[in-house]
């Protein structure tokens, strides 16, 4: 177990228990498609480091919502299945995972990623529901950015079920979905004094805030989470937007 | 009612490909991955560790859990709802017994010893590969074993009994009978048994004959993963 001092210490010298540079992402970075596709319409498989998180996407037609009569709509969940790590429980949804999902649903949705106009079929009657799930495989730190990663290898995997106007044929699949927007997301942590990205599990429970940021390919911000309990000044959310922007370059060489 | 030839050309005997590894997840004291044709199950073992509520602790020996989860994304058809449900809470039931029926538990008492079962893409057979999987995690983890289990599903489709159903035939239209089965390789002892349908005597016979055989194939894809992982350079 490696505690908070050390961590703090280490930090303090500019170092990292594995070594890494502060704003370095663990290796090797994967993304591999397709891990569900007879069931999944689009699917994939992330690993960073030792976390490896799956996402897939089902596709159902169903009624629109009566406000958004000609809408298609998302939904984004994420599950801690006890697969993954000693530390996750069987059992319904917790506040992790719920944090989760909605940290990854907000930057999908707010930077227009997808045309939800694009998936109404008959106005009022049929749209397109998109449902991306998304798995922990193994847990150790950054789940945020591995599982915002995982959902846009999803999509961009993502083909239509045939539709015939009446049922779905699951066994064929047309068009690619398309995406207007490839948002991802980056995570800076707050150790101290110093700013640190894809923290170990370990690490990650000797941090003291976190910034969760999304960001589109054209630099725009379109969502943000802080977590944890300590206050992070003005100066700290500018340096950890310009570490975000950075490092979310390099993630999407990978996609 | 008759059935010809297998949807994707395999003889009636004939198991789906197979593949298998061990160790995949890192966090987990045992685990391992088994596919069997399109159906992809992952398992992986945790503890044993203090078991709480303390009342749940048995003096003798361990207690086995066991998760059974079909990811949301990897049914056939449309999403399937998260979160347990009957069919899933039964198959955790049953895992656990086949499971059971080969661990010793006694050399941890008052201990909990969890396997977890996820499937990420499914074509029918799922508790059966869930098992297989369930099975190599245990034997990773370095638990004391009488011996592996290893499970498929033989059946009736249509007139003919089959090996190893897949999704097409669980659903053929004029009838099929799913009994999903596992069995100790070394001894050839049933650990689960399960039956949907309406079948003669006759016939179960012959399917038990079968699913029999095809867990002994099985056992051999486990053996060789397990043996993979462990293998010393020479």
């Amino acid at each position: 177990m490696i505690t908070k001092s050390y961590t703090l210490k280490l930090a303090k010298k500019g170092e990292r228990v594995d070594g890494r540079k502060f704003t370095e992402y663990r290796k090797p970075i994967k993304i591999e498609y397709g891990i569900s596709a007879k069931s999944a319409e689009g699917s994939a498989r992330v690993t960073i480091g030792n976390t490896e998180v799956v996402a897939g996407v089902k596709m159902n037609v169903e009624s629109p919502f009566p406000d958004m009569p000609d809408e298609g709509t998302l939904v984004v969940n994420a599950e801690l299945r006890p697969i993954a790590s000693k530390n996750f429980e069987n059992g319904p949804p917790g506040i992790d995972s719920i944090e989760l999902s909605r940290i990854v649903d907000r930057g999908i949705r707010e930077s227009g990623a997808l045309d939800f106009k694009k998936l109404c079929i008959v106005s009022k009657e049929k749209v397109w529901v998109l449902f991306v799930d998304i798995y922990p495989l193994n847990a150790d730190g950054n789940l945020f950015d591995a599982s915002a990663l995982a959902a846009m290898a999803a999509l961009k995997d993502a083909k239509f079920p045939k539709f015939d106007g009446e049922a779905v044929d699951y066994s064929q699949h047309e068009d690619h979905l398309e995406l207007e927007k490839v948002p991802l997301a980056c995570t800076v942590f707050k150790i101290g004094e110093s700013f640190i990205i894809d923290p170990t599990d370990e690490e990650e429970l000797n941090t003291d805030a976190r910034l969760t940021i999304a960001i589109t390919e054209e630099g725009k911000i379109c969502a943000m989470q802080k977590g944890g309990t300590a206050e992070l000044s003005e100066d700290d959310i500018n340096s950890m937007v310009e570490i975000a922007v950075e490092k979310v370059k390099e993630l999407r060489k990978y996609l | 009612m008759s059935y010809n030839k297998r949807n994707d050309g395999r003889a009636f005997d004939e198991l789906r490909p197979m593949d298998a590894k061990v160790g995949i997840i890192k966090n987990a004291l045992g685990s391992a991955m088994f596919r069997i044709g399109k159906t992809v199950a992952l398992a992986a073992v945790y503890g044993p560790s203090e078991l709480f509520p303390k009342f749940l602790q048995k003096k003798e020996e361990g207690l086995l859990r066991c998760t059974y989860n079909m990811m949301a994304f990897s049914g056939s058809g449309t999403r399937v709802k998260p979160g347990p449900s009957r069919r899933s809470r039964e198959i955790e039931l049953v895992t656990r017994n086949a499971l059971e029926s080969v661990l010793d538990l006694s050399e941890c008492p008052r201990a909990v010893i969890n396997v977890n079962i996820e499937l990420i893409q499914t074509d029918a057979g799922t508790r059966c590969a869930g098992i297989c999987a369930a099975s190599m995690a245990l034997a990773d983890a370095g638990f004391k074993m009488k011996d592996l289990v290893a499970a498929v599903s033989a059946g009736l489709v249509g007139d003919k009994i089959v090996l190893d159903l897949d999704y097409s035939e669980e659903s053929f239209e004029e009838g099929a009978v799913d009994i999903p089965m596992a069995f100790m390789p070394r001894t050839g002892k049933i650990a689960l048994l399960q039956l949907d349908g309406e079948i003669t005597k006759e016939q179960l016979r012959e399917a038990i004959k079968l699913a029999k055989k095809g867990c002994k194939q099985i056992c051999e894809v486990q053996r060789q993963a397990l043996k993979e992982k462990y293998k010393t350079e020479e």
